[in-house]
């Protein structure tokens, strides 16, 4: 069997519920793959959107952005800014030649654990199906093309 | 990066085993000689390895390397921050080093926990661990946040658990307001009849209580009164409480009755007595309710319907009924919050199969309590819904709507200690044969596992199973005009029909139906069933992630009366310790608008939802007003100019972070290949 590809990925986790979810995926014991390495921010809302062109410039080949759900946020509504950003980011990264889906944002409540580790381990596969980051300048066909990465988050 | 060795930080990785919960999985050992070797050109100067670091001889450690090896920067690689960072900063503190000149990379929960693979957790906890020290040059020296705590307390909820909380404020010496939706504080408790195991009656250990708290100078009582909205954090907190109208002025009203007594409309309460007793429209849900005054049900009055009657008003020695009444809104200042608004009854609808709702001698436990209470509708008597025929043969069924994956999975802990209860009441008032239907007993507490003995003893039958269905179809003799229980009797190995006169189905316990509403009210965050979460599941089951709120009794899980008092008491012990304090200390993560930097381009302006952002417009800068931020950095991400800066997480202490957890990996000039 040829070696598999593994991705590196930087996760940015919320202060308040997702890197508590990262927490408590930790005191139960969930496992998940070792690929992603979290950086802890106080809100979504902090995430500039430089900090994941940094992270994929400096060698992440995919880059997943968690935060509190809609209406949930421990600062009122700083997670639909962050929402708002990740659209226009994910916008500028097709310019760059970048496929989107290599940034993704998943909402994870301080309970949710289990399905913190589900959507890591879902997005190390995408990752890896992808392949490692490496990028040309976009195709016309795809500047085209582009109102479709502004599909919906998950909820 | 890389700055010439003299201006270099010196930095000290210290890697925790946490026993064998991290040292089982990563390499310790070998990750410690890596951080010393590799890190070396980062300013790392000393790097090593122990048993447990968060032990006093680990701080220690920290602490002589600290003063004996001049370090100006501390990462420790262990368990997660929201556990130590704390411990650590301390020893930092201790050694004359700036605790926030530290940092906490979380290699147990973050890795050893969640992976298996060694090599590859090994390298992962590398990884992190350069992330952090790059991090670690970054942070600064700062000092904390001082609050001060403004002295009165908000208690929401006035069951068992927000009384003993309320009362244990108030006695000692702080202001409390104990906010109350149900026209009466008492809660649950005050619905039953007898609490288990010593069957004392409820109502005579909780009435006292009750009267204390709506006597005691120091406890301000709303009752039929909610919490509209909270504004401000930890220390001073702003409240705007809602008081519902009453129609009953309560400076007059003197608790006489009369306007109870005379009022013509009779309804049945769906609410005190659980749809099994009358009261009128107007009313006091129960004799010792306190406040004593009545609240009017405009829905069945018959003025509000049809503008005549006003018997209560006329009859009224005091001029008390006032019509006219609306709702009021009272905005109070405090420091602290308890959260202790309780749970609600599972409904037992939802289990169709067994028949409440469609067979009449279903009963519920809440409607079970309200029959053997001897202030309830039947006085005490134990009867079936026509309300004179005693049982001969009643079937308790366990877990309803708990550890049941089609509603609850979780047991809601006092179920099989109320099961046995009421077969206790039932047998001593009527001597009916009772099955109690069980999946696991669970009695676990004290003198608990004696009182099912006792019960046992009694000659209550126990069947291990869960019911499959309540029905009135007989099929054998014997059946005909009975309930019959169809269950598999685990214990036997086979099916059984057992025909009973009364069922009383044991519903769980549930989270508020507003529980989630509740909790954004209050900035705090409820788990994956619904329950409040606490800041720490064994060790800080009180206080949440929310500074200064705090909750207590069933609001946090299922609990029974004495674990709802010890939470109670427990939290207002935090809540008095906070308040003789005068004072707490926050971190200090704040955002700061450098107005040499500000371009006043307001981008900023309209982001913050706590009003923090000042814009001056004489100087055509933005200003951050530091009382009111709460730290988010959502403004700080949004700045153009980089004009502001975030303390704690400042963009260059992230960067860095990225760098350093990417620093073995293949960099990629992602800018110059766009161009």
């Amino acid at each position: 069997m040829s070696e598999q590809f593994e991705p590196v990925i930087i996760g940015f986790t919320c202060n308040w519920c997702s890197y508590r979810a990262a927490d408590m995926a930790g005191t139960a014991r969930i496992k998940y793959p070792p690929n992603v390495r979290l950086v802890r921010l106080m809100c979504s809302g902090r995430l500039d959107p430089t900090f994941v062109l940094k992270a994929l410039s400096n060698g992440a080949d995919g880059v997943l952005i968690t935060g509190c759900h809609p209406g949930e946020c421990h600062y009122l509504e700083q997670n639909y800014k962050a929402l708002r950003r990740y659209h226009l980011l994910r916008r500028t990264l097709i310019g760059f030649g970048i496929e989107p889906e290599r940034v993704k944002l998943v909402w994870a409540s301080a309970a949710e654990g289990v399905q913190l580790a589900k959507q890591i381990a879902g997005f190390v596969d995408e990752i890896r199906a992808l392949g490692p980051l490496a990028w040309s300048m976009p195709s016309k066909q795809q500047l085209v093309a582009e109102p479709s990465v502004m599909e919906e988050v998950p909820a | 990066m890389n700055p010439s060795q003299d201006e270099k930080e010196r930095i000290g990785v210290y890697v925790c085993h946490c026993g064998s919960n991290i040292a089982g999985v990563v390499d310790v050992e070998d990750v410690a000689v890596w951080a010393g070797d590799k890190l070396a050109d980062e300013g790392v100067v000393v790097s090593r390895d122990y048993k447990f670091m968060c032990s006093s001889l680990g701080q220690e450690m920290i602490e002589q390397d600290i003063a004996e090896q001049g370090l100006t920067r501390v990462v420790v690689a262990a368990c997660s921050p929201h556990l130590h960072e704390k411990t650590f900063r301390g020893a930092c503190a201790r050694a004359g080093l700036n605790p926030y000149l530290s940092e906490l990379v979380s290699i147990r929960e973050q890795v050893s926990w969640v992976h298996t693979d060694k090599q590859k957790a090994t390298a992962k906890a590398k990884a992190m661990i350069a992330g952090g020290v790059e991090r670690v040059i970054e942070q600064e020296a700062l000092e904390p946040l001082k609050v001060p705590i403004h002295p009165a307390t908000l208690v929401v909820g006035g069951g068992i658990a927000g009384i003993q909380a309320a009362l244990e404020i108030a006695e000692s010496g702080s202001l409390v307001y104990l906010v109350e939706r149900e026209p009466s504080i008492g809660g649950h408790m005050a619905q039953f009849d007898k609490t288990f195991p010593t069957l004392d009656c409820a109502a005579c250990i909780l009435t006292p209580k009750m009267v204390d708290a709506g006597s005691h100078p120091n406890i301000e009582l709303y009752t039929w009164s909610e919490v509209e909205r909270v504004d401000g954090s930890v220390g001073n907190f702003t409240v705007t409480i809602k008081k519902k109208p009453r129609y009953v002025n309560e400076e007059l009203c003197t608790g006489c009755g009369i306007c109870v007594e005379k009022c013509t409309r009779n309804v049945i309460d769906g609410e005190f007595e659980a749809g099994l007793g009358y009261r009128k429209a107007i009313y006091t849900p129960f004799p010792q309710a306190v406040p004593k005054y009545p609240v009017l049900d405009t829905e069945n009055c018959t003025y509000f319907e049809k503008g005549k009657c006003k018997a209560c008003q006329l009859l009224c020695p005091t001029g008390a009924i006032d019509f006219e009444q609306t709702e009021q809104y009272i905005t109070v200042t405090v420091g602290n919050i308890i959260l202790a608004t309780g749970f609600d009854l599972f409904d037992a609808r939802r289990v169709p199969q067994y028949g409440y709702g469609r067979l009449k001698n279903v009963f519920t436990s809440l409607e079970f309590e309200r029959l053997s209470n001897a202030a309830g509708p039947t006085n005490g008597e134990i009867v079936l819904r026509d309300g004179v025929t005693k049982p001969e043969s009643v079937g308790i069924i366990h877990c309803v709507g708990s550890r049941d994956r089609n509603y609850n999975n979780y047991c809601s802990v006092i179920c099989c200690m109320q099961s046995l209860k009421f077969a206790h009441l039932v047998k001593e008032r009527t001597g009916a044969t009772v099955y109690n239907f069980y999946i696991d007993m669970r009695t676990a507490y004290k003198d608990y596992d004696e009182f099912y003995q006792h019960v046992m003893e009694e000659g209550t039958i126990f069947v291990r199973g869960r019911v499959a269905e309540v029905t009135d179809a007989a099929r054998r003799s014997g059946e005909e005009d009975k309930l019959i229980i169809q269950v598999e009797d685990t214990l036997a190995g086979r099916q059984r029909r057992i025909p009973v006169d009364m069922v009383v189905l044991s519903a769980g316990l549930e989270p508020r139906r507003d529980a989630k509403q509740v909790a954004h009210t209050f900035g705090i965050s409820c788990s994956a069933n619904g329950w409040f979460i606490e800041k720490h599941p064994k060790l800080d089951p009180i206080a949440t992630m929310t500074e200064g709120v705090y909750i207590a009794g069933c609001v946090q899980g299922p609990k029974d009366i004495p674990s709802s008092v010890a939470q109670g008491a427990a939290a207002a012990a935090r809540v008095i310790s906070r308040i003789n304090k005068g004072e707490i200390e926050l971190e200090p993560i704040r955002a700061t608008v450098d107005a040499h930097k500000c371009s006043g381009c307001r981008i900023c302006n309209d982001l913050c939802p706590f009003n923090a952002i000042v814009w001056h417009e004489d100087e055509m800068v933005t200003e951050i007003n530091h009382a009111l931020c709460q730290g988010c950095g959502t403004c700080v991400a949004a700045c153009p100019a980089g004009a502001i800066s975030g303390t704690g997480f400042s963009n260059e202490q992230v960067m860095s972070q990225i760098e350093g957890l990417l620093m073995f990996e293949q960099p990629v000039d992602l800018l110059a290949m766009a161009v």
